[in-house]
């Protein structure tokens, strides 16, 4: 057997993203561990505190809300707009010359902004003066988001579903585009009903996609920050403070940057290990 | 048992996708759908299914017009050339699921799929699921989910198509078989002659959106009805020329006529289109009736114990397929021998006058 040639310049391939990953992932996230171990007063003076920091984010029931409402709101944003997407996508034509105003009309909301957004849905629910607002309270409800916990997350919600459905319409629509039209023609030899096609051919078809529209809209509705921070500031009270809002308030208001970045390492491996649980559950049965 | 299309057209928007088309099927043995891609084969399976409903025209069955009869109230099953099966039922569950949609009782059920899965010989794989088969297990499983319901009236379309060589003449051999005691209408769709050729039963050649011509596959073959027919059962491509026949000579060109065959010998003087089969022109000279004809080396395809010459024969190209290895050099000028006995004869509207 010939030996091989031992060499290591291909170790400069991989310089680029080695460099890449260090200066947009490793250091940044670097900075934030060593915050989170330390007390500083300003002037590069650091202190060695361990996991305090931790201990006291965990503990704190500040956090404990704010993780409760983050739960909370992103539970009932795959709730509503998962099953909304599927189900627009399903009405969406599949020929003709609808197709290119649908999917314009879908795409649209995507490409607007998150501040934006955010301002739009402010101006659009104001009580007095938004058509949303206004025509609730004509309409003899009793409507302000500003003030009432309830109506603040009907909007933001509302709001979200606006901005993201879209997304899962688009995903779940490629999907159901790519079944060839010969599984329908078998089901309806089979004599399978509309339900059926579905529970049978489309979902498992759409399996993949709708694994990713999960995935995306559970990261993104988690982080969630500009639209609520625009719409509603985090109010009234601390209704809709969620986790990221919580943490610019600990970092940039308070300027506790130790308990801020022990609290973003604890929001990050939050994030990452429920995309991981989610993952592994829903590919367990394609690996076999 | 029988399906009979009346005058069945279909209009897809200003397209027409089938012509009047008038058929009755034989009610044994295969009835073959031969054409190229797009002739409209599958469009046709569509009508005879209920999937599509024609646009004119009537769909009879079994002495009922069911016309519009929607598929699902029909006794029909198909198999598609792509692999349809349920992505998340097990190979068990696929087969069933006919069954289960009529309601059939467990025990029942069960004994059946087993007795289906045996003779496709997919019972190991019953607890799996298609996406863990192999194209050719996938195939198995949706024939046996078109078996396993006795149908009316089996759609295959180009079931075949999508598998290995191998798998395909296994398949091929077994598919005549597993219909053999059954009282149900078959209709196979394939683009190949030779496959219509082995599975035997009746033939109906499609070109464009018509039939051309419906009978005993052998007997197609041997007396296509028209250029078209010819056309669409040959392959490789049937050789074509025009022709003309003067007292008792047919005349090609300047340099080549020859005697006519006296099998034709009650054919009128006038032009034709001469069709001759590939496999009836040779390198190799065979009786003296063979007739000499020049051409120019195009192409040689040498497979295993056959040769496929393409040669020009002055202002069109000829094929010839013989036994043996003729490795041609390419613009070399090579003799060819045709069978002057085996030819078929074409009126100038394209109808065969004499084979």
């Amino acid at each position: 057997m010939a030996t091989k040639t031992t060499n290591q310049k291909a170790w400069l391939f991989v310089i680029p993203v080695v460099l890449l990953v260090a200066f947009n992932a490793v250091i940044p996230l670097m900075t934030v561990v060593n915050y989170s171990v330390q007390e500083t007063f300003g002037d590069n003076v650091f202190f060695w505190e361990g996991v305090k920091w931790f201990e006291q984010v965990l503990q704190s029931e500040r956090f404990h809300a704010a993780l409760g409402r983050q739960l909370v709101f992103t539970s009932i944003i795959l709730l509503v707009e998962i099953p909304l997407g599927i189900a627009v996508a399903l009405t969406m034509p599949r020929k003709g010359p609808w197709v290119s105003v649908c999917l314009v009309l879908m795409a649209l909301p995507l490409l607007i902004p998150w501040n934006v957004v955010g301002s739009m849905w402010n101006i659009f629910a104001l009580p007095e003066t938004g058509l949303l607002g206004k025509g609730l309270n004509v309409l003899g409800f009793d409507y302000n988001f500003t003030r009432q916990p309830l109506a603040a997350w009907f909007t933001t919600i509302l709001m979200d579903v606006w901005h993201w459905t879209s997304l899962v319409v688009l995903l779940a629509y490629a999907g159901l585009c790519s079944i060839p039209d010969a599984f329908y023609q078998a089901a309806k030899i089979d004599g399978a009903g509309r339900w059926a096609i579905f529970r049978f051919i489309q979902l498992p078809k759409m399996k993949r996609v709708l694994t990713i529209a999960i995935l995306l809209r559970f990261m993104d509705s988690f982080m969630i920050y500009t639209e609520p921070f625009v719409l509603t500031g985090g109010g009234p009270g601390n209704t809709t403070t969620f986790l990221s809002i919580d943490l610019v308030k600990v970092a940039l208001g308070q300027f506790d940057l130790g308990p801020a970045a022990a609290m973003s390492l604890i929001y990050f491996l939050i994030v990452l290990l429920v995309c991981w649980v989610f993952y592994t559950l829903m590919m367990k049965d394609e690996v076999e | 048992m029988t399906l009979i299309l009346k005058d069945v057209t279909l209009n897809v928007g200003a397209e027409t996708h089938i012509y009047p088309t008038s058929v009755e099927l034989a009610e044994h043995g295969f009835n073959i759908l031969l054409g190229t891609t797009l002739a409209g084969k599958t469009t046709l399976m569509q009508l005879m299914a209920g999937l599509v409903k024609p646009t004119s025209g009537e769909v009879w069955f079994d002495g009922k017009n069911v016309t519009g009869v929607p598929v699902q109230k029909r006794n029909v099953s198909m198999v598609h050339q792509q692999f349809i099966n349920y992505p998340n039922m097990t190979v068990f569950e696929n087969i069933a699921s006919p069954l289960r949609v009529v309601g059939m009782e467990r025990s029942k059920l069960q004994k059946r799929v087993e007795h289906i899965a045996e003779l496709l010989k997919m019972t190991p794989m019953l607890g799996r699921k298609p996406n863990e088969l192999s194209g050719g297990q996938q195939q198995r499983t949706a024939l046996a989910r078109a078996l396993v319901k006795d149908a009316d009236l089996v759609l295959l379309d180009e079931p075949l198509a999508n598998l290995d060589f191998k798998l395909r003449e296994e398949l091929r051999e077994e598919l005549p078989k597993m219909f053999e005691h059954r009282g149900c209408c078959v209709v196979y769709a394939t683009t190949e002659p030779m496959e219509s050729l082995l599975l035997g039963g009746h033939t109906a050649s499609l070109h464009e959106g018509r039939i051309t011509q419906f009978g005993e596959t052998e007997k197609i073959y041997r007396k296509p009805a028209d250029l078209k027919s010819a056309r669409v059962f040959s392959d490789p491509p049937i050789n074509t020329a025009s022709v003309s026949k003067k007292g008792a000579r047919i005349v090609l060109n300047d340099e080549v006529s020859w005697q006519i065959h006296e099998r034709y010998k009650d054919l009128a003087d006038g032009p034709y289109t001469l069709g001759i089969r590939p496999h009836h022109i040779s390198p190799v000279k065979s009786t003296e009736e063979n007739v000499h004809i020049e051409g120019k080396i195009l192409v040689t395809e040498l497979s295993g114990s056959e040769s496929t010459i393409h040669f020009d024969i002055g202002d069109q190209a000829w094929v010839s397929q013989s036994l043996g290895i003729h490795p041609f050099e390419l613009g070399a000028r090579k003799s060819f021998y045709i069978q002057t006995d085996k030819c078929l004869f074409f009126d100038i509207s394209e109808q065969l006058v004499a084979a």
